[in-house]
């Protein structure tokens, strides 16, 4: 029989103003007597539990010795006791919790009632009390999961226990059990690797049979009834009601389309799909569904549900947005049956990405890839209404064409660098890497130096500037047909496109000696770009122009090394056509002129009244000569020489 | 004479006519623009040399003919200046042609023989200086401007166009291909004619020739026929070369001018 009994205790309990200090805080000592009443432990004495105080004097020491719940609950106190719980106990952890600590003192109701701290609904937030975020448990110790009552409450378990009050939903303790709390790497634990099917299953029983559509059926095939760890896929505390893949198999798919005699019934084309050219694609870890979304695994053929073609759009958005905006877009969109859809250029199921050799799009293939429709009597070359012809034939002989095809140089311009792959827009959009006003920007993708001095050329200065067009790079390196710059066929060619636009002055050069050479084939003299420059043409009033005053005479000094200013004052465009701007070259040329005309009239007069006498002088030397054979005379054989018989 | 003459024609046409397709493939057969260049230089240096020999040969003449006088030479019936004798040809000839006089009787140089010697020696002034100008352009322009370059350019081109044409027309008419003297007269290489050609062509230096018994000294046998045969071949290849550059001329200048 104990010394007091539970009225003694209650003396001094019941008062609800009791405290004391424990380390920092004030702790209140009020013990509610109806709470205890209703209890569980209503039967108990106070000194069942505070077992130290069994006999002792009042009022008693404090403090008081932890109570040891296992006591009467020894099965839960073992478990306890060997989880991370109990071991942070026995470390003196003062974080760790203890029983009452989730279970109450004095209030304990039963677990299955209401009321209870630890009923289902519950759980979440006696656990959260130091699992959540920001406490100092998940601050200071060593727990492996992050924001775990957040991600909870977001997941189905806690959407459907705490939103929905479905209290067989599992909560904390369903899982990680309620006492036997241990790392997932303890072998023992609830949620190590090879029990968490065992765990999950608990709920979950028939998982096997309707997992087997979702996850590849072929794991079942080499080990049946094996689940992989739940986790795998399901993060622990996110798991979300998630439709995968629609719910497809690749070997469902392949069970029919593995077969060579499969075919449409429409057109009788193969619908025969070999699974290892995917599994070499970059698409090999993208399940068949996840493309040809519109199957429907609950059908008995899953296809028949299918009405379009593969978008592939999904996943590619970006890319499809820009598509859909170009000429090759459009044409789908007019459902032209020539357009071209991803898969004419990418393929189909083994699309191998632009860094494979063997891919359409890599670089040096892209040439053919496009020429399939591009090439001069093919589709799209047929209905194409602008200026550029034999495109491929010329690009293959072009330095771009030389560098990507025969030497294989796979940085080399191709049609995709200039054109865009997705973007093909036609030259007269504004928005077209080939209009006019972006062709140096294209350009200068890779020539960059080139771009930036012709920014700041008169050519593009102007721009805007003046009605006239003015030229950009294609215009004189053309757009396909493009040459190396010290090629002597590109070098007289140039001075033609000079001489597109500057016709007059063009037609003046070729009046002076630099032109006359040129025009007799030889590139040894000095052309347009070398004295204006190429990619630099400034107005000889700047400064900085080949041409200005400053810079003239050097740059006759280039090919004249003794030139002087004198020297440079040669007028490298007179022509003696211009009586105004070059009399002095139009008087002289019309002075010869006058002088060659003038001799020739008088020697040509000249001449022509000789004629009649001349031949007439013939016929009396004949006649002579004649009459001489007939009777030989003394006719003189000899000649007269010069002076003295020599030479 | 007569090669640096044809060097200097063909390769200055490909350069003034280069806009006609016959320049290219001359140009090219000449070995290229740089080498027609050098070609044409190298004949020019050649005609200089033509020059200066001409005039030591004048002064060797001189010394030998005329004492070495000057004005004997200058001022005698045989002189290369024009006198009033030429005059008199010169219009005498003219009614010949409309057949309302005889024929003068020529001297040693007919008047139409002296303007064309004239004709050379005004030409290589004009010509070689301008040539010069154009050979040696930055030395030329430390002493006069630019554009004197320009300028340089159509008299040489235009006076060389002038000789070239003037040589293959009306001189090789005048001198090789007159009807009574065709094929050609091969004198300029031979320094010899026929004595009854010079009778009837030179009938005043004749005259003169036997008044003053100096006829004989002059007489030497004729060429033989394997030398004359070889002159004549190569006085055929030169007057084809002009023949061809005439045509040449007359194709760029009336149908291709630019």
């Amino acid at each position: 029989m104990p010394a007091q009994d539970d009225a003694d205790c209650f003396a001094c309990h019941s008062d609800r103003t009791l405290t004391t200090k424990r380390g920092s805080a004030m702790v209140s000592l009020y013990v509610s007597e109806k709470r205890f009443a209703a209890s569980v432990h209503a039967g108990t004495s106070c000194t069942s539990c505070h077992a130290d105080l069994d006999g002792a004097e009042l009022p008693h020491d404090t403090p008081l010795a932890k109570v040891d719940c296992g006591a009467c609950h020894a099965d839960q106190q073992a478990l306890h006791a060997r989880s991370l719980h109990g071991k942070a106990i026995a470390r003196g952890d003062p974080l760790a919790p203890r029983c009452a600590d989730c279970h109450g003192a004095h209030d304990i109701v039963p677990v299955k009632g209401p009321g209870s701290a630890v009923a289902p609904l519950q759980v979440p937030f006696v656990c959260g009390r130091c699992h959540r975020e920001g406490t100092p448990v998940q601050r200071n110790r060593a727990i492996h999961q992050d924001n775990i009552l957040e991600n909870y409450s977001e997941s189905i378990h806690g959407e459907g226990l705490l939103r929905k009050g479905l209290v067989v939903a599992p909560n904390c303790a369903t899982c990680h059990t309620a006492h036997s709390i241990l790392a997932h790497t303890d072998p023992a634990s609830s949620i190590a690797r090879r029990n968490i099917a065992a765990t999950c299953t608990g709920c979950h029983a028939l998982i096997e049979a309707v997992h087997r559509k979702v996850i590849k059926g072929e794991l079942w095939e080499k080990e049946a009834n094996v689940l992989p760890a739940c986790v795998d896929c399901h993060q622990p505390h996110k798991v979300r009601k998630v439709f995968y893949d629609q719910g497809m198999a690749d070997g469902d798919c392949l069970r029919c389309h593995a077969e060579t005699a499969l075919k449409a019934a429409a057109d009788g084309r193969s619908l025969r799909v070999d699974a290892s050219e995917v599994r070499r694609s970059r698409h090999a870890r993208v399940s068949c569904s996840q493309c040809h979304s519109e199957v429907n695994a609950s059908r008995l053929r899953p296809c028949e549900t299918i009405t379009r073609k593969v978008d592939c759009a999904s996943c590619h958005a970006e890319v499809g947005q820009q598509y859909q905006r170009n000429v090759h877009g459009q044409l789908v969109a007019r459902q032209d049956p020539n357009a071209p859809t991803c898969k004419e250029c990418h393929g189909t199921h083994e699309v191998l990405g632009k860094l494979d050799p063997r891919s359409a799009s890599f670089p040096p293939n892209v040439p053919a890839l496009c020429a399939r429709c591009h090439r001069e009597g093919s589709k799209a070359a047929v209905r194409y209404a602008g200026s550029q012809h034999e495109i491929i034939e010329h690009y293959t002989e072009s330095i771009h064409g030389k560098g990507l095809l025969r030497s294989g140089l796979t940085v080399t311009a191709t049609c995709t660098s200039c054109h865009t792959a997705h973007g093909v827009l036609p030259r007269s959009d504004p928005d077209s890497s080939v209009n006019p006003r972006n062709v140096p920007a294209t350009c200068g993708r890779c020539h960059h130096g080139i771009q930036e001095q012709f920014q700041r050329s008169i050519h593009a200065l102007k721009a805007g500037k003046t009605d006239k067009e003015l030229p950009v790079c294609s215009d004189c390196h053309t757009a396909h047909t493009i040459r190396r710059a010290d090629e002597e066929g590109f070098k007289l060619e140039i001075m033609q496109k000079c001489g597109r636009c500057h016709e007059r002055i063009a037609r003046t050069y070729f009046d002076t000696y630099h032109g006359k050479v040129s025009q007799l084939g030889y590139t040894k003299t000095a052309k347009c770009y070398d004295c204006h420059g190429a990619h630099d043409i400034l107005p000889v009033s700047d400064p900085r122009s080949h041409l200005s005053r400053q810079n003239v005479v050097d740059t006759c000094r280039t090919c004249h090394p003794g030139a002087n200013r004198r020297f440079a004052g040669y007028l490298t465009h007179a022509t003696h056509h211009d009586p105004e701007k070059y009399p002095f070259l139009f008087w002289t040329f019309w002075g010869m002129t006058t002088l060659l005309v003038g001799t020739f009239f008088v020697g040509g007069i000249h001449t022509l009244l000789w004629i009649p006498r001349a031949v007439q002088m013939r016929r009396e030397l004949r006649a002579a000569a004649l009459e001489e054979q007939a009777a030989p005379g003394a006719a003189a054989s000899a000649e007269k020489g010069p002076g003295n018989g020599e030479r | 004479m007569i090669v640096s003459f044809m060097g200097l024609a063909l390769t200055g046409l490909t350069l003034k006519f280069s806009y006609t397709s016959w320049a290219a493939v001359l140009s090219r057969l000449l070995g290229g623009f740089e080498t027609a260049g050098y070609i044409h230089r190298a004949a020019a240096v050649v005609m200089l040399g033509v020059f200066l020999t001409h005039l030591g040969d004048l002064n060797r003449t001189k010394n030998r003919e005329y004492g070495g006088s000057w004005r004997a030479m200058l001022l005698g019936p045989n002189t290369m200046l024009p006198t009033r004798k030429d005059v008199a040809d010169f219009l005498g000839t003219l009614r010949w042609f409309l057949g309302l006089g005889p024929r003068p009787r020529y001297g040693r140089w007919t008047y139409w023989e002296k303007f064309d010697y004239f004709a050379v020696f005004w030409g290589i002034a004009i010509i070689g200086s301008t040539g010069l100008t154009l050979w040696f352009p930055e030395i030329v322009t430390r002493f006069v401007p630019g554009w004197f370059l320009n300028v340089a350019t159509i008299v040489h081109s235009d006076e060389a166009l002038l000789a070239t044409g003037f040589i293959f027309t009306v001189h090789f008419f005048n001198t090789h291909l007159r009807p009574e003297k065709f094929p050609m007269d091969i004198v300029v290489f031979t320094g010899r004619m026929p004595l009854d050609e010079f009778k009837r062509d030179k009938p005043a230096e004749y005259d003169g020739l036997v008044a003053s018994g100096r006829m004989e000294q002059h007489l030497v046998e004729a060429y033989p026929p394997i030398v004359v045969r070889t002159i004549r071949s190569f006085a055929w290849t030169a007057l084809g070369v002009g023949f061809a550059m005439v045509v040449w001329i007359i194709y760029a200048m009336v149908f291709a001018y630019r």
